[in-house]
């Protein structure tokens, strides 16, 4: 690793100041470590944001769930509050990576990181999050860019996730055996106009699938998906799954979810 | 007293280990030492045109930089096989030059090039980014199954092939197979494996020019194998000038038997710039360069009568041995696997060909089984088809093929001394319910899911020795044991054993053994190990010899410690040796009530004198002091054997197999710790089951490791297992006192086809490879949907 400078920021005013293009903020610091150990990325600047306590927190309305930037994993997952008003988002922080992970990994690195096989991505799609950031709201819907690409631009730093609280909605992972991110996740989530399936894993980035929010929202039961061929020549393939179990993985984790609401 | 041999012991090593007390070889610091990093090649095979260190000699705090160059001006010598194979054509095998840092040409990815070697890691890394190296690329060889084909890696080595290996008569089985009413034929893969000790290896190399004597502080499984091998090969130091010391290991499974180019590097290094060095490895190193295990390709045919009786076993193997051929990467794929090929069956005629392969990957060695694996996975699997296709109950086939009476002739070269196959069949299905599976399956079936039941019979050859056997088939050490028990003045002993414990549990067992021997409390027993300069010469710990092998050593030497008691204490009482018992500790004169304690013959054979009278309690003959030395060759491998069975639940439309149910009934001869045992079997199991489902090491074409992280290399975890039912047949061992047959592979050895008997029963018969992973068994799942619908 090479040498840099830490910083830690009182708040986020600081923070975004002491932001520049070889910086990063350093949340649970879970994707920033290992790629600098591994010199995949190099910084000159390492801006902590722990510190700021304004980014920690879980508050619940009537209507929505906002979480801090900077809260843990583990701490969603151990919410009572999350449980009672979205059990599926608590059960998806549950099964983020390891308790190591779980105890310092945090949703707004999740998010700001964008990895295709991350697993809130797929909540802040199905919920019709809003990412509030020090500058600005932005819907999730407009948030996700591509392949570990966000609409943050630089030194903006996302204060608090809002997740809309659904009338039903469940996660489905199948796991990388090794990593356990997803190779395929299905957050289906069924709101009182319509219903979301947002899908991680499967693609260069987190995507609503249309056929089958569409073909729910009409008949919000597994049946009516049961048996959509979905086209694979955009999913991933690698040495963990091909395009084609990818495609199939889908919509058997759709279902499972469909079923599990 | 009652005997602590049988009872579950609590772990003296525990309290170590649980409270951070151990002292592992990283946590080892010496006065003004450097650090090292290897430079190593990135490229699988390649040819160095040019290396230039000076801009990384100009970095910050570097002390030295060394590379192949000077390696070979030291006439340091390289890596070795330790056993020679010769081929089928009576050719000795071809073995390439292996050198510890390589000069002309790199073989694997990973293959260390330069050490840089500096005040501390962060600029010996610097500085390893600077050295610059001008590869000339080479086309790879990579594949297992096609490296004979490909460019020739080694120069002079032919088809890349170092032995065409044959063991069995070809005539003998042609003429089974004309007999045969059915052929039942099998093309399978072992897959290629990283041990993934939790320690990665490290060293730390110290030199004194005042003794001129180097000491190496290394994570090795045989630290006075590694001397004699550093000081006969390598040319490091002469033996008495190079001690080399193994403290807490943190797991081997085979991977830390093998001399380490970084070992030899450090050591001469340490010499050469007169300071300490220290090692370790990074994570990534360790996928890299340590030894992988298994990689076979096989095809294999059973002849079999039409009811069941099996006639005659061909094995065609090519056996990867990586880039190089390391200490046991010979013997693993031949002598190892070979005998155990046939089973736990009586199969008239059989043999096993191995065609060993070099290619451009980690160079493939002894991982916990070694060969046995292999081999069981191969009769397993070919059993199993046969039960099917004949359509026998797959334990009534095993059963009407075990051998019915012991000592067992087995096919190709093992005497099996004791065993009783068909009680431990029967007990493992009583265990895992074997009658009630078909309600299972149905209400599996009822869920939408597959359920498959395995079974594998296994045997295996550990304790590996005796050193006549061994030597004749061409391994280039004897592989006795040794122990050596001192007793103090004032009664405690320390028991010094030549086989090393890195997670075997020997400061307990063995122990336990001197405790019962001695009738002295296990507290006042240590044990010692993992040093050359502590005890005597020893050969260290694989193939589940420790207990079979060195803990029969001690049982020896405390036998011989007895006997000098007796005549002590004949001599202090006035009596006959030959009247002297020894019991729990005490030396009493039968038919007397005079008797002495151990622990007062000890000290009377430091204090041999008594004052004011020229009277010795030493009799004549006996020298004063209390300690006695075994060398033990035993005269026979051991043969634990079992019947282990699993379940399977498959969900067809995501390829998830889960795990259900895992049986395991072994014969380990008589048990020392059944707690340690457990523990030895859990273990086993978790890699032998690692294996069937979850790892698997790949490379591409171009070489480059694609597994070579845990993003990517799949490490079973504690929630990929069900409860494992474990049980125990006995019979004991006749060819050693105690009676033990050894624990620590049985689970590694009878898990993969265990478990894949159980996956490709759930899938009708269908061949699936290891790992099953997701997708593979969707696939499956997919045509046994089609063909159903088919034959509806
Ligand atoms: C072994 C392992 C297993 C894992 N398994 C999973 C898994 O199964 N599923 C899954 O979804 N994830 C998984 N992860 C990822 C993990 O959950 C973290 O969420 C992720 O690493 C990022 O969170 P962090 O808090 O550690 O971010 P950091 O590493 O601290 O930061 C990551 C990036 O986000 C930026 N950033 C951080 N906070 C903010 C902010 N508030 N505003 C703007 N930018 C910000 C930083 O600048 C940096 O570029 C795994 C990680 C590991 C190491």
């Amino acid at each position: 690793m090479k040498d840099f400078n830490y910083h830690s920021a009182k708040d986020s005013k600081e923070a975004s100041k002491l932001a520049s293009s070889s910086s990063a903020f350093l949340a649970g610091g879970m994707t920033t470590i290992p790629s600098m150990k591994l010199g995949l990325a190099t910084y000159k600047d390492l801006i902590d944001i722990k510190n700021i306590k304004k980014l920690s927190g879980i508050k619940v309305s009537g209507k929505s769930v906002t979480i801090g930037a900077a809260t843990k994993h583990v701490e969603v997952s151990n919410s009572k509050d999350v449980k009672k008003a979205i059990p599926s988002l608590s059960s998806l922080a549950e099964g983020i990576g390891d308790p190591q992970v779980r105890n310092r990994g945090t949703i707004g690195g999740s998010i700001a990181n964008n990895d295709p096989s991350a697993d809130y991505p797929s909540a802040c799609i199905a919920l019709n999050a809003t990412i509030h950031t020090n500058e600005r709201k932005i819907e999730a819907a407009k948030f996700f860019k591509g392949m570990f690409e966000t609409a943050l631009k630089k030194g903006e730093l996302i204060e608090a996730i809002e997740f809309q609280i659904p009338e039903k909605s469940s996660y489905q992972k199948h796991p990388n055996p090794a990593s356990r991110y997803a190779i395929v996740g299905v957050y289906v989530a069924k709101h009182k106009a319509d219903v979301n399936v947002a899908v991680t894993g499967a693609k260069s980035c987190v995507y609503n699938d249309k056929e089958m929010s569409k073909a729910l929202s009409g008949n919000f039961s597994s049946s009516s998906i049961d048996g959509i061929d979905l086209d694979s020549s955009e999913m991933n393939t690698d040495m963990h799954a091909s395009a084609e179990f990818r495609a199939s993985l889908v919509v058997t984790q759709a279902k499972k979810a469909v079923d599990a609401c | 007293m009652a005997s602590l041999v049988g009872s579950r012991v609590e772990r003296k090593e525990d309290k170590r280990f649980l409270t951070g007390k151990g002292r592992y070889t990283a946590d080892i610091n010496l006065a003004n030492q450097t650090y090292a990093i290897f430079v190593r090649s990135p490229h699988a095979r390649a040819s160095i045109k040019k290396l230039n260190i000076d801009k990384a000699l100009k970095s910050s705090g570097v002390v030295s930089i060394l590379t192949g160059k000077e390696i070979a001006d030291d006439k340091i010598g390289g890596l070795i096989a330790g056993w020679a194979i010769r081929s089928e054509d009576g050719t000795e095998m071809k073995c390439p030059g292996n050198p510890p840092l390589a000069k002309d040409n790199v073989n694997f990815v990973g293959d260390p090039v330069a050490v840089v070697i500096a005040e501390s890691l962060a600029e010996a890394k610097e500085a390893a980014e600077k050295v610059e190296v001008d590869y000339k690329v080479l086309k790879a060889v990579t594949s297992t199954a096609d490296a004979m084909n490909g460019d020739t890696i080694h120069e002079g080595i032919d088809k890349n092939l170092c032995f065409d290996w044959l063991l069995g008569d070809r005539q003998k089985v042609k003429e089974a197979f004309d007999k045969a009413d059915k052929v039942i034929s099998i093309d399978i893969i072992n897959n290629r494996l990283i041990p993934n000790a939790m320690e990665p290896r490290a060293c730390v190399a110290d030199y004194n020019a005042a003794s001129e004597e180097i000491t190496l502080y290394t994570t090795s499984q045989n630290p006075h194998l590694s001397r004699l091998i550093m000081s006969a090969f390598g040319n490091v130091a002469p033996e008495h000038k190079l001690r080399v010391v193994a403290p807490d290991v943190g797991g081997g499974f085979g991977s830390k038997i093998n001399v380490y180019n970084e070992d030899i590097v450090c050591s001469w290094a340490a010499k050469k710039i007169n300071r300490a060095i220290k090692w370790v490895a990074e994570r990534s190193e360790s996928f890299l360069t340590d030894i992988h295990g298994r990689d076979h390709v096989t095809h294999a045919e059973l002849a079999v009568t039409k009811d069941g009786k099996f006639l005659g076993f061909k094995n065609e193997t090519i056996a990867n041995l990586g880039a190089y051929a390391r200490v046991f990467g010979t013997v693993t794929p031949t002598y190892l696997f070979g005998p155990c090929a046939t089973g736990v069956y009586e199969i008239p005629a059989a043999y096993t060909n191995v065609k060993a392969v070099y290619t451009n990957t980690a160079p493939v060695d002894a991982y916990r089984g070694a060969g046995r694996p292999e081999a069981t996975y191969t009769i397993e699997r070919l059993v199993e088809k046969a039960s099917m296709e004949l359509g026998i109950d797959k334990t009534e086939l095993r059963i009407k093929n075990f051998p019915t009476a012991f000592p067992f002739k087995q096919t190709l070269v093992h005497t099996v001394d004791s065993g009783d196959y068909v009680a431990g069949m029967e007990k493992a299905k009583q265990m895992a319910d074997y009658k009630g599976f078909e309600a299972r399956r149905k209400e599996s079936e009822a869920k939408g899911k597959l359920r498959g039941i395995g079974v594998t019979s296994y045997f295996e050859a550990c304790g590996i020795a005796p050193s006549a056997a061994v030597m004749s088939l061409g391994c280039g050490v004897g592989l006795w044991e040794s122990a050596e028990v001192r007793f103090n003045p004032t009664g405690q002993v320390t028991v010094y054993t030549g086989s090393h414990s890195h997670g075997q549990s020997h400061q307990t067992t063995f122990a336990q053994i001197a405790a019962d021997e001695l009738g002295v409390p296990i507290e006042n027993i240590d044990i010692v190990h993992g040093d050359t300069d502590k005890g005597t010469f020893g050969m260290g710990t694989y193939g589940s010899r420790s207990l079979a092998v060195g803990g029969i050593a001690i049982v020896n030497a405390c036998k011989k410690i007895v006997e000098k008691g007796k005549r002590v204490t004949a001599k202090m009482l006035e009596a006959n040796p030959e009247d002297v018992e020894f019991k729990d500790g005490e030396f009493i004169v039968s038919k007397s009530n005079k008797k002495k304690t151990i622990g007062e013959v000890a000290f009377a054979c430091y204090l041999p004198g008594v004052r004011d009278e020229m009277k010795s309690p030493l009799p004549e003959g006996d020298e004063p002091g209390l300690k006695e030395t075994s060398f033990y060759d035993p005269s026979n491998f051991s043969f634990p054997a079992g019947t282990h069975i699993a379940e399977v639940e498959i969900d067809p439309e995501t390829g998830h197999v889960k795990l259900e149910k895992y049986t395991a009934c072994d014969d380990f001869g008589r048990i020392i710790n059944p707690m340690v045992v457990e523990g030895q079997v859990h273990g086993g199991l978790a890699q032998g089951i690692g294996q069937a489902l979850y790892e698997n090491a790949e490379y591409d074409e171009t070489g480059q490791l694609m597994t070579g992280s845990y993003m990517d290399y799949t490490m079973p975890r504690a929630d990929n297992f069900p409860e494992f039912n474990i049980g125990y047949t006995c019979t004991h061992a006749t060819t050693n006192p105690l009676g033990v047959k050894g624990c620590g592979e049985a689970g590694a050895i009878a898990a993969p086809p265990t478990v894949m008997n159980a996956v490709i029963d759930a899938l009708g018969g269908q061949e699936v490879t290891m790992p099953a992973t997701a997708e593979k068994v969707w696939k499956a799942c997919k045509n046994l949907k089609k063909s159903n619908a088919k034959a509806a």
